[in-house]
């Protein structure tokens, strides 16, 4: 499993080093602490978010998952401040990571 | 180590034209040796560029338009403080005795790639620097009760510096309300908040002490660097209204200096948007957390020219690899008491911070008489 090919088919894996289990964020082929090897074990669930702003009518927020992994992404209604969110939509487009919440 | 004095500069009008960047960068270079003509070209040898523009081998192309041939000859790429990196990579040659005089010529076109970091897709499809400076801007004014009236008081003051710039992209004053009121990208970003991509070329050259006297009576010394990468990736930054690096790198400086921020009498901030000034201000020691807009509002008030008095990224343009040598070059000015009517009274110590990729590193500079 690859990191980018998982995403681009819609799914956001947390990846994760077999050897000293360490979230390696942004997604790597090796651990940035000890360069074991990265897995893709499980996808992400529930994140909050940090920060946000708004572009033309949709917000983006700085959002938190797994206490390790922070992403700009879209979502359409009023955000708030540690609100507890889900990935309702991911991918790849023109090269570019997109992830929108719910 | 060897001492490491600015001995010399030139620059180029910051502006939106087409050129090609050999001949951007040539120009800058060109006005430096007219200025100087007692410099002798083959003394030279180093010639650094700073760029992000990527065109290939522009350091020997340099060398070959200005008839020198150096020992050392590379370019220099670290986003929006390439020029500032640039000018310590120059200090570190010199001051290990490899190289005696360098040349740093910085030079970036318009359209410059440097704009957008593609690596960082944790960003997402908000890579545009407008959307950090929008998460930077919404958590400074949330954490500190700060409007964004206050922070227009930021690109008022910055733009009316540049007016007497000769060589700033800006000639216009603008008002609190003119600000406010300017085409609003995101809902905490206005255009007149942003620094704009240009073109333009600033080029230095850096000696040891012994070449230095050979050429100048009024050489200014680098006294402290401080450098600090925290990360590539912005949403790695821990604080979101604060800059972590910068505070780093402005301790390390003024600690190699021997100096305190109370010594520090005219500065260079690197105010990419209207929120990068009192954030920088802070983190660097000038005032407590939440009250860099308080100097920044006295400052204008007063008509006192000490924070960015070129008029910074905001009022001069930033053409990203040239914007740290602009910035030195200006507080050297200052400290040789040349900079006209942007002068600051009793200038001896100056500092220059320059930073990159939402202050995810940063580069600060000590320089004095």
């Amino acid at each position: 499993m690859n990191f980018e090919t998982e995403l681009s088919q819609g799914n956001f894996y947390i990846p994760e080093c077999t050897k000293c289990t360490k979230v390696v964020w942004p997604p790597s082929e090796f651990c940035n602490h000890c360069f074991g090897e990265v897995l893709l074990k499980k996808k992400v669930s529930e994140g909050r978010i940090i920060e946000f702003s708004r572009y033309d009518d949709a917000y983006f927020c700085l959002v938190e998952f797994e206490k390790e992994i922070r992403v700009m992404a879209k979502i359409s209604n009023m955000p708030k401040i540690e609100q507890r969110v889900k990935i309702s939509k991911c991918g790849i487009s023109n090269g570019n990571y997109f992830f929108h919440i719910i | 180590m060897k001492k490491v004095g600015i001995i010399a500069y030139g620059i180029t009008p910051f502006t939106k034209e087409d050129q090609k960047i050999e001949t951007v960068l040539l120009k800058s270079a060109k006005n430096l040796f007219e200025n100087n003509s007692h410099i002798n070209r083959n003394d030279i040898d180093a010639v650094l560029v700073s760029t992000n523009n990527n065109s290939k081998y522009l350091s020997p192309v340099l060398s070959e338009m200005i008839g020198v041939q150096p020992k050392i000859a590379h370019s220099i790429e670290s986003l929006c403080n390439s020029g500032t990196n640039s000018i310590v990579s120059a200090y570190s040659y010199i001051a290990s005795g490899l190289a005696d005089m360098v040349l740093i010529s910085g030079a970036e076109r318009y359209d410059s790639p440097g704009q957008i970091l593609e690596w960082d897709n944790s960003r997402g499809e908000y890579k545009h620097p407008i959307f950090w400076a929008s998460i930077f801007t919404k958590s400074y004014k949330r954490e500190f009760s700060i409007s964004d009236e206050d922070l227009a008081i930021v690109p008022v003051k910055n733009h009316k510096q540049a007016k007497e710039n000769p060589n700033a992209m800006s000639d216009k004053i603008f008002s609190i309300h003119d600000v406010i009121n300017s085409k609003k990208l995101t809902d905490d970003i206005r255009l007149l908040d942003c620094s704009r991509p240009c073109t333009g070329s600033a080029s230095i050259i850096l000696a040891s002490e012994e070449s230095a006297s050979k050429n100048t009576d009024e050489p200014v010394w680098i006294t402290g660097i401080g450098q600090k990468t925290m990360s590539a990736g912005f949403t790695k930054s821990i604080s979101l209204s604060s800059m972590e690096s910068t505070k780093l790198a402005g301790y390390t400086a003024l600690k190699m200096a021997n100096r305190t921020i109370g010594d520090i009498d005219v500065a260079e901030i690197h105010d990419a948007f209207s929120v990068c000034e009192p954030m920088a201000l802070e983190s660097l020691g000038f005032s407590n957390f939440g009250k860099g807009i308080n100097i920044i509002k006295e400052l204008h008030e007063t008509n006192n020219f000490k924070i960015n008095p070129r008029g910074g990224l905001i009022g001069s343009g930033h053409p990203l690899g040239a914007t740290g040598i602009a910035q030195t070059i200006e507080i050297t000015q200052q400290i040789q008491s040349k900079a006209k009517n942007r002068q600051v009274d009793n200038v001896n110590v100056g500092l220059v911070h320059n930073m990159s990729a939402a202050a995810t590193s940063s580069t600060v500079l000590v320089l004095e008489k």
